[in-house]
């Protein structure tokens, strides 16, 4: 039997709605009990000192969960592996990520999906995955759902590319609704954005690149709107669309439409596209090259805006490390994304609950309860008694910048070197070990 | 404030380029060109000032400027004037000069542009031409030699040189002091760029140089080849569908060829589009009637006879198109002489 005592802070648990001083009882992995300070007074008379974490001044929260992540492992071990990219993910206060499948080979059968979840491979914190959507994520044929779910899928991707085909779509749609998880897309009409690597517009035009129009996303999000619609009137099952990174005050309209029509939709916003424009690429900068791309500044407001009415159900980072000479070529020619891991909650906490006035509680619940209901988790996301002792605790007030050198990532490519953050990890428990410590926390 | 926490922030508040103030360029070497962005009005006045410094100079004296220097000319495309121009430009000021061209080099193997540019810098490279296919590669190459760099053409975003020599053409034309400018300069000139603006770097440079000078600029073309967008590029710039309304203001008019190369499948009708914005006698004659002056005509190079503007006007009096590539030659020494940093 283990045991840890997490003693005199605050605890924010958006899911029981908790918001005060509380002692947390760890025993064996999972949280044994919760008490307002002094409730535990006799565990911690007979507990060693070195299994007690004295969080005074700060806040203790549930463990991150990070829906949209690319761990690059297997075939792209260059850029990241599970190992790196999770040590990352622990150090920005993420307990569980969930990896995208367009690893080399694509993660499309049980056997690479084994192979992705299986221990040997050296996760930090809990990993996850949604497989590809389609075999090779060619958007062609659906993969085997069913057996992918009984192995541990949590959802169906072909992120970085969406699925086109209405049928095929369709096919995605009703086979996963059968199962309970979501179909994630990645909403693109890539008819419309061939040779295109920025947001189109004035500073596309002035820069002399091609830009992808909102339409774009816009399209392919009414398209899938459409779909739920059939498929609910025709197949009577209810399909979970989840549309990932949405970058559009167009989309989000329509998803804001859809929810109010009782469409069984999400969606998730990055850190980068509710903190930045098309601006930051600056003079090329290829660290501000994604797909979305960086939009106007209409956009990262309707974004904030979305997030604050809760038509946006979760954060989620698309952490997509690049090694560094994928990024320093012509911008055009450059990879897309960037990491995020360690930067998502500075990012949040400045912008949403400093500059925003969103209270903290929401911002955590962006990154915690929300995502683990995305993906029907019960037992994390939560600081309930009996849930996974998934545990992030930050210093709500500490102002820093980030220092990409100092990165847990293999990768370098963030826009954010030297950014300001507001509100610091000190350490992150998984499972009940300390996956992370920032240094001086006793 | 740190440089990195400067460089982020003036990233999240947006880079600014167009308050009026010239461009953030510290992080490369000084005399590079990379855009009109990056030159003040006293920089501007200052490379007018060196070209006619150079032009006076006996041939003999020239030659004796960057006499012993190496200056590499880079060229991922094809280009008739303005490689030739900054070859016998540099030539005549007495510097080595190396051409490496996309064919027939290691480009061809798959050599980074990065790793291209740190080769001609270890063979002693002191400043690079580059001419590119994509937009920013001139931004790129700066950075990672640290060399100063001359954007001779970055994919569809800036044409530097072409600018400043279209400056001087206009200058001399009109029967200005060629040798310097100021802010109201081209005051009640009014400058009207027809054609595909949207894949120009030369329209870029001309629209974000010559208002900065105190012109007007009118750009004009169909919206696929002009969308409302180009309005981006800064103040003193405006969209007039309309050529023949274009051309009755116009004391300077600039033809664009239509870059077959760069439609990237879009279909355009071309007999449409020399019915409505082909410069010709019949055109130019109309406008002429409702002004009393004609128009100067510009035209970047290479000219399509017969589309967007006929033999006839291209020759004609009003023509100005070989003299802008006489004064590309006598530009680009100045910006040579300036990359190098040498006193002249």
């Amino acid at each position: 039997m283990s045991e840890m005592l997490i003693l005199n802070g605050r605890m924010v648990d958006p899911a029981s709605g908790i918001d005060g001083p509380r002692d947390v009882l760890v025993r064996d992995g999972r949280i044994a009990a919760i008490e307002v300070p002094g409730g535990l007074a006799s565990v911690a008379n007979s507990l060693p000192v070195e299994n007690q974490i004295d969080t005074t001044g700060m806040v203790v929260a549930p463990g991150l969960i990070d829906i949209h992540v690319h761990l690059r492992e297997p075939g792209q071990t260059h850029k990241e592996t599970i190992r790196t990219g999770t040590a990352a993910a622990a150090a920005g206060g993420f307990t569980t990520v969930v990896a995208m499948p367009n690893t080399t080979p694509v993660n499309d059968s049980v056997k690479s999906l084994r192979w992705m979840l299986d221990a040997a491979r050296g996760p930090v914190v809990k990993l996850l995955a949604m497989p590809a959507a389609t075999f090779g994520s060619l958007g062609l044929e659906i993969t085997d759902f069913h057996e992918l779910v009984k192995a541990g899928a949590v959802g169906f991707t072909d992120d970085g590319k969406p699925v086109l085909e209405d049928e095929v779509m369709r096919a995605a749609l009703v086979a996963a609704a059968g199962l309970g998880v979501p179909v994630s897309q990645h909403a693109e009409d890539t008819r419309l954005t061939g040779g295109c690597s920025m947001n189109a517009g004035r500073v596309a035009f002035r820069l002399g690149l091609r830009g992808m129009p909102v339409e774009a996303e816009a399209r392919i999000v009414e398209r899938d709107l459409r779909l739920l619609r059939e498929i609910e009137r025709v197949e009577r099952v209810r399909p979970h669309l989840h549309v990932q990174h949405v970058s559009t005050s167009r989309a989000l309209h329509e998803i804001r439409r859809a929810k109010a029509e009782g469409l069984h939709v999400t969606c998730e916003a990055t850190p980068h596209h509710f903190t930045l424009t098309d601006e930051a690429i600056g003079d090329y900068d290829t660290n501000a090259k994604m797909n979305p791309p960086l939009r106007a500044e209409a956009d990262r407001h309707a974004l904030i805006e979305g997030l604050l009415d809760g038509t946006v159900d979760c954060i989620a980072t698309d952490h997509a490390p690049h090694a560094s000479w994928e990024k320093e070529v012509e911008f055009e020619r450059a990879a897309n994304g960037i990491t995020g891991l360690e930067t998502a909650l500075g990012l949040a906490l400045r912008v949403l609950h400093r500059e925003h006035g969103m209270e903290l509680a929401r911002v955590i619940a962006l990154m915690s309860a929300r995502p683990a209901e995305g993906i029907g988790l019960k037992d994390r996301g939560n600081l309930r008694v009996g849930s996974w002792a998934d545990v992030v605790v930050f210093d709500a007030a500490a102002e820093w910048s980030f220092v990409v050198g100092e990165s847990r990532s293999k990768s370098r490519n963030t826009p954010f070197d030297g950014a300001a953050m507001l509100g610091r990890v000190q350490a992150t428990i998984c499972e009940g070990r300390i996956v992370y410590r920032a240094s001086g926390l006793s | 404030m740190t440089e990195r926490a400067k460089r982020v922030a003036t990233r999240e508040a947006g880079a600014g380029l167009l308050s009026g103030t010239t461009a953030d360029c510290s992080a490369y070497a000084a005399g590079s060109l990379l855009s009109v962005e990056h030159l003040s009005v006293a920089d501007v006045a200052g490379i007018l000032a060196m070209t006619a410094r150079l032009e006076r100079m006996d041939v003999a004296e020239r030659a004796r400027v960057l006499a012993g220097r190496t200056i590499a000319l880079l060229f991922y495309e094809s280009s008739t004037r303005t490689r030739t121009s900054f070859e016998l430009a540099a030539k005549s000021l007495g510097a080595t000069t190396t051409l490496v061209s996309d064919k027939s080099s290691s480009i061809e193997k798959g050599e980074s542009l990065k790793d291209t540019g740190l080769t001609l810098r270890a063979l002693g490279a002191e400043a690079i031409i580059l001419r590119h296919p994509s937009s920013g590669a001139a931004s790129l190459l700066a950075r990672v030699t640290g060399l100063p760099v001359l954007n001779a053409g970055d994919g569809m975003h800036q044409h530097p040189s072409q600018a400043l020599l279209d400056l001087r053409t206009i200058l001399l034309r009109l029967g200005r002091d060629a040798s310097t400018v100021d802010a109201k300069t081209l005051d009640g000139i009014t400058v009207v760029i027809t054609g595909d603006i949207l894949h120009s770097r030369v329209a870029r440079s001309d629209a974000m140089l010559l208002p900065r000078l105190g012109a007007r600029v009118v750009l004009c073309g169909p919206a696929e080849l002009l969308p409302e967008s180009a309005l981006g590029l800064g103040d003193g710039i405006e969209i007039e569908r309309d050529f023949d309304r274009a051309l009755a203001q116009a004391d300077v008019v600039m033809m664009l060829r239509i870059q077959k190369e760069r439609l990237a499948g879009f279909d355009l009708d071309l007999a449409e589009f020399i019915e409505r914005y082909q410069l010709n006698a019949v055109r130019l004659a109309a406008a002429a009637a409702k002004t009393v002056v004609m128009p100067l005509i510009l035209h970047p190079g290479p000219i399509i006879r017969g589309l967007e503007i006929t033999g006839e006007v291209a020759d004609g009096t009003q023509s100005a198109i070989e003299e802008q590539v006489g004064q590309g030659l006598a530009v680009r020494r100045a910006l040579l002489v300036r990359a190098l940093g040498v006193k002249a």
